[in-house]
């Protein structure tokens, strides 16, 4: 009698998922960005509160946005790396200072390099918002068509620089050629 | 006492489990009595050791033994004594433990309750509990050790989380796992009988006092969580659908309809295959449970440090223990079905249904806490299903209940005339319409329509429930036989049911709540309290430093009470912690919680009044008591065994339940 | 796989519980209208708690946005556009009707209807069956 059997079969495919959501990190969220036009700011430049800098800035150039601040322990993680990348990459690398104390953050830039062609400060998060911000840091790429290709959270490796920026960056260059790229490790 | 012993004693006790499960079971299957008469001393020599080692590291936290890393991780010096105790289930491993000594301790209680029944089932039984004890014992000794050293040891512990130091949290667990945990003895029961391929109304007479047991410590524990949640976590709520609290009112479900189907099979011999189906489904869902819980593939706010190789070995065991059940019910289930017959309107189809939409309501709990996990696990994306959700579709299966509670109390078994039934009640039910309908109003000055059909179920079950021992009072006529405690449980546990559908509906409805910002000497007015701001003062504590604001609450000028919340710091995690001022009442809670100083004296305040819900945790409290009172039934403890046939009275008055 | 880890260590290294503080806005329904939905809306730093209790910056933040949106005019639905559009159907505790919810929100009645199907078909088989003791 197949009711009988429709226990075990549930069962099954129940089992199924679960095996597939030990993989799974069921608190990380993805940014429904992804393929969509990044959102668009122009806020006070760090080093230069009188001035802006913003999304306009940057049109139609392949760009990264690196959200940070002195209070995340990441950031200071991975900032060595991007000082690497902003010399070697050939990929500019805007920053986002996510709430955050300015005179802090400059002496932060000071004593361990700035790798970012320019640091918004984003002293309300409103815009951190507007860019689906929830753990710093987090690294957008944007394309040279305005949309957002890909977000990464949590300090940036060279490995996810291999693995997830540059195909991207590669596919989105395919069209017109960007700046050299080198194999930064 | 050096800690590798507790370790050495689980695996002694891992090697004594190993033979309880293995060669009773063969000796039932080859009759082979000799093999059988292990179970016992395996069982009893199991308990012996898993206690041994509890000793072992309770030891170690009582004594300050900070080598021993689970120690370092969840307990302090500066502790309390009590709460030293009570860490020893703070975390993982320890609570694994805590796990398998009370399956351990379970299973000693069949071990020596069971003389009267027969060998075989007694073998077979034992047999399936030592299975899932060395399950349960391989995990810890394999992945989870509480007696991994820490060395060179810590100079002081981490101390236990100050959400944990409460008398209601340190109860939550053990309570909670005699009720879940426990519910392994009727699946035991319910394994043994398809590996006899018999069952019969003995064996359920002989399975359900197990099931009402650990369905009355289950009730206990559920409503212990939710009444702490409410007190301590300072958020003023008492149920949150949380993915962990869902995975313990599952199996709650499940055991309700088991000892509800349990009660057919036992008087009738019928539902045979729902009853084992329920019993694995049972504790199915308990190790689903505690999967959910361990292996993080959920956010929840319960989840322990979550490790996936963990999550693996614990879906092994679910995939043996409950996927190998399953197996042998599909197989076996088919051909243990009996003949007999009801009408539509009998105490048997009333439970037909019952079990039915019990087993909706988990489905739908189910579904709705694992849907994010399907839609992830098919890359669909990520959503959260909360409590607006939950509160919304259990009412889908929940209002039916409440209303067929009502009537099927009343049902009489095989089968009995509808307007019988109706006639008998027809007035509960018209006072129910009326007066839940207007008592909203009366009281509150309005009422949405749900409110009211939830005031009108509530009353209904309650009036129901009470209507044969208020008559039997006020007729006082000798005639009737006098109520056996299985009925007291049943009309005690029906009102419980009344009692908290009361209290959910109104002080979901009704509930007051209001955040802001006040200073000393601040006063303001809600639902007819007027609240005064004394004023704040700083003191210290045991192991924290608190600051307390004082209220006074004034109804029509006369001083109702003086509430004084608190902000702790405890001293070793520095985590800021809330402890609200409830001032409680049969008809309403009032609730204060201390925010943040916001500067210059003033404080952001949290304000709630909820009414009437001190009946959200009486009513489950009746219902266990109603519960405990069932399980005492003297017929439980007869050794008579009557599955002979025999002619028996038809009884019209004091049926059994 | 590793960076998620180190996340989620982040995420859980909370969460004490907060109480926002401003005062009510000027129009009642409006303001009971905020209220349900702060309690709605899932804080993604503290992901246990809804953005009405939760002490983290970005619950603040996401409040106040919030706020400014009811004040300006806009009403629920827009604003749960607007923070699905940033952080995706995850933010949401009350699941929106969509095609991907579809089975979500039908499961129950589909279950209840099956549920009764099933009591129906046993109780016809029981009924036809003898009632005397076996």
């Amino acid at each position: 009698m197949w009711r009988y059997l429709l226990p075990v079969v549930i069962f099954s495919v129940l089992g199924l998922f679960f095996l597939r959501g030990l993989n799974l990190n069921p608190g990380y969220v993805p940014s429904p960005l992804i393929g969509k036009p990044a959102p668009e700011y122009e806020l006070p430049k760090l080093k230069d509160m009188t001035s802006t800098v913003g999304s306009a800035d940057y049109v139609g150039e392949v760009v990264l946005l690196n959200v940070w601040a002195t209070w995340c322990p990441g950031c200071r993680q991975e900032h060595p790396y991007l000082v690497e990348l902003s010399e070697n990459s050939g990929v500019p690398i805007y920053g986002l200072n996510w709430k955050d104390d300015g005179d802090k953050a400059r002496a932060w830039l000071e004593t361990l390099g700035d790798p970012y062609v320019a640091t918004a400060v984003d002293a309300t998060g409103e815009v951190a918002i507007d860019w689906g911000v929830y753990a710093a840091p987090e690294t957008f790429l944007i394309g040279r068509d305005g949309k957002v290709l890909y977000k990464h959270i949590a300090p940036l490796t060279p490995a996810v620089w291999e693995n997830e920026f540059l195909p991207r960056i590669a596919a989105g260059c395919a069209a017109q050629p960007c700046a050299p790229l080198t194999n930064v490790r | 006492m050096i800690p590798e012993l507790g370790q050495l004693a689980l695996a002694i006790s891992l090697s004594l489990a190993f033979i309880q499960a293995i060669i009773p079971i063969a000796g039932a299957a080859y009759e082979r009595a000799d093999w059988m008469a292990l179970a016992r001393p395996t069982a009893i020599g199991q308990f012996v050791f898993v206690a041994l080692s509890f000793c072992v590291l309770a030891n170690a936290f009582l004594s300050n033994d900070f080598s021993v890393l689970y120690v370092a991780y969840n307990s302090n010096s500066a502790l309390p004594a009590v709460y030293k105790f009570a860490a020893i289930w703070g975390g993982h491993e320890g609570s694994l433990l805590l796990w398998i000594m009370i399956l351990a301790f379970w299973t000693l209680l069949v071990a020596i309750l069971s003389r009267s029944l027969p060998e075989q089932l007694v073998a077979r039984v034992l047999g399936v509990l030592g299975i899932v004890s060395c399950g349960l014992l391989l995990f810890t000794l394999l992945t989870s050790n509480p007696f991994e050293r820490l060395l060179p040891a810590a100079f002081d512990g981490n101390d236990l989380n100050p959400l944990l130091q409460d008398p209601a949290m340190a109860l939550h667990p053990p309570v909670l796992y005699l009720g879940y945990v426990g519910f392994a003895v009727p699946f035991a029961f319910a394994v043994a009988a398809l590996l006899t391929r018999r069952l019969d109304k003995d064996w359920a007479r002989w399975t359900r006092p197990w099931a009402l047991a650990s369905w009355m410590f289950l009730t206990v524990g559920i409503t212990l969580g939710s009444w702490w949640a409410f007190y301590e976590l300072g958020w003023g709520g008492w149920w949150f659908w949380d993915p962990v609290e869902n995975a313990s009112f599952m199996p709650w479900l499940a055991g309700t309809a088991l000892i509800h189907s349990l009660a057919v099979t036992e008087r009738r011999g019928l539902f045979k295959s729902w009853t084992i189906l329920l019993a694995i489904l049972a504790f199915s869902l308990s190790l689903l449970g505690t999967f959910l819980v361990r292996s993080g593939i959920l956010v929840s706010v319960h989840s322990f440090a979550s490790d996936p190789a963990r999550g693996l070995f614990i879906l092994l065991l679910l995939g043996v223990i409950s996927g190998g059940s399953l197996v042998l019910y599909a197989l076996r289930a088919g051909r243990m079905e009996t003949e007999g017959g009801f009408k539509l309107v009998s105490r048997e189809a009333f439970l037909l249904l019952n079990n039915i939409l019990l087993v909706v309501a988990i489905m739908a709990v189910l579904f709705g806490t694992l849907y994010p996990l399907f839609l992830d696990a098919m890359g669909l994306g990520k959503i959260s299903v909360g409590p607006p959700y939950f509160n919304t579709v259990f009412l889908i299966p929940g209002l039916p209940l409440g209303l067929f509670v009502g009537a099927g109390m009343h049902a009489t078994w095989k089968s009995m005339r509808g307007e019988t039934l109706i006639r008998k009640l027809a007035v509960a039910a018209g006072f129910a319409v009326v007066i839940g309908a207007v008592i909203p109003w009366v009281a509150f000055g309005s009422a949405s329509s749900l409110t009211m059909v939830g005031v009108m179920v509530g009353l209904w079950v309650v009036v129901s429930a009470l209507f044969d021992p208020v008559r039997r009072l006020v007729s006082s006529s000798s005639s009737s036989m006098p109520f056996s405690l299985a009925q007291w449980g049943m009309t005690l546990a029906h009102l419980g049911v009344g009692v908290f559908i009361l209290g959910a509906t109104i002080t979901s409805s009704y509930t007051i709540e209001t955040d802001r910002s006040a200073r000393p000497g601040d006063r303001w007015e809600l639902f007819g309290y007027e609240f005064v701001f004394r004023n704040v003062r700083n003191f210290d504590g045991v192991n924290y430093r608190a600051t307390e604001g004082e209220f006074e609450i004034r109804r029509n000028g006369s001083l109702v009470t003086v509430m004084t919340p608190q902000k702790r710091t405890y001293l070793v995690q520095q985590n800021p912690m809330t402890e609200a001022a409830i001032d409680s009442g049969w008809t309403r809670h009032l609730f204060i919680a201390l925010g943040d100083p916001l500067g210059d004296g003033a404080w952001s305040l949290r304000i709630q009044y909820k009414p009437l819900i001190r009946f959200v945790w009486l009513g489950p409290l009746i219902m266990a008591f109603g519960g405990l009172l069932a399980a005492s039934d003297p017929r439980y403890r007869s050794r008579q065994v009557t599955s002979r046939v025999k002619s028996r009275p038809v009884r019209v008055v004091g049926e059994t339940v | 796989m590793r960076s998620i880890i180190l996340l989620v260590f982040w995420l859980v290294s909370c969460c004490a519980w907060a109480i926002d503080p401003e005062p009510p806005l000027d129009d009642p329904i409006i303001d009971a209208e905020y209220q349900q939905l702060i309690r709605e809306v899932r804080c993604l730093v503290c992901q246990n708690q809804p953005i009405s209790d939760s002490s983290a910056p970005l619950a603040a933040d996401l409040r106040r946005e919030i706020r400014r949106m009811y004040e300006e005019g806009s009403r629920r639905a827009e604003i749960e556009e607007f923070l699905i559009a940033r952080y995706g159907d995850f933010v949401l505790y009350r699941p929106q009707l969509k095609p991907m919810t579809w089975a979500l929100w039908g499961a129950p009645l589909v279950l209840l209807f099956i549920g009764g199907a099933v009591f129906a078909r046993i109780l016809r088989a029981r009924m036809r069956q003898s009632i005397t003791e076996v």
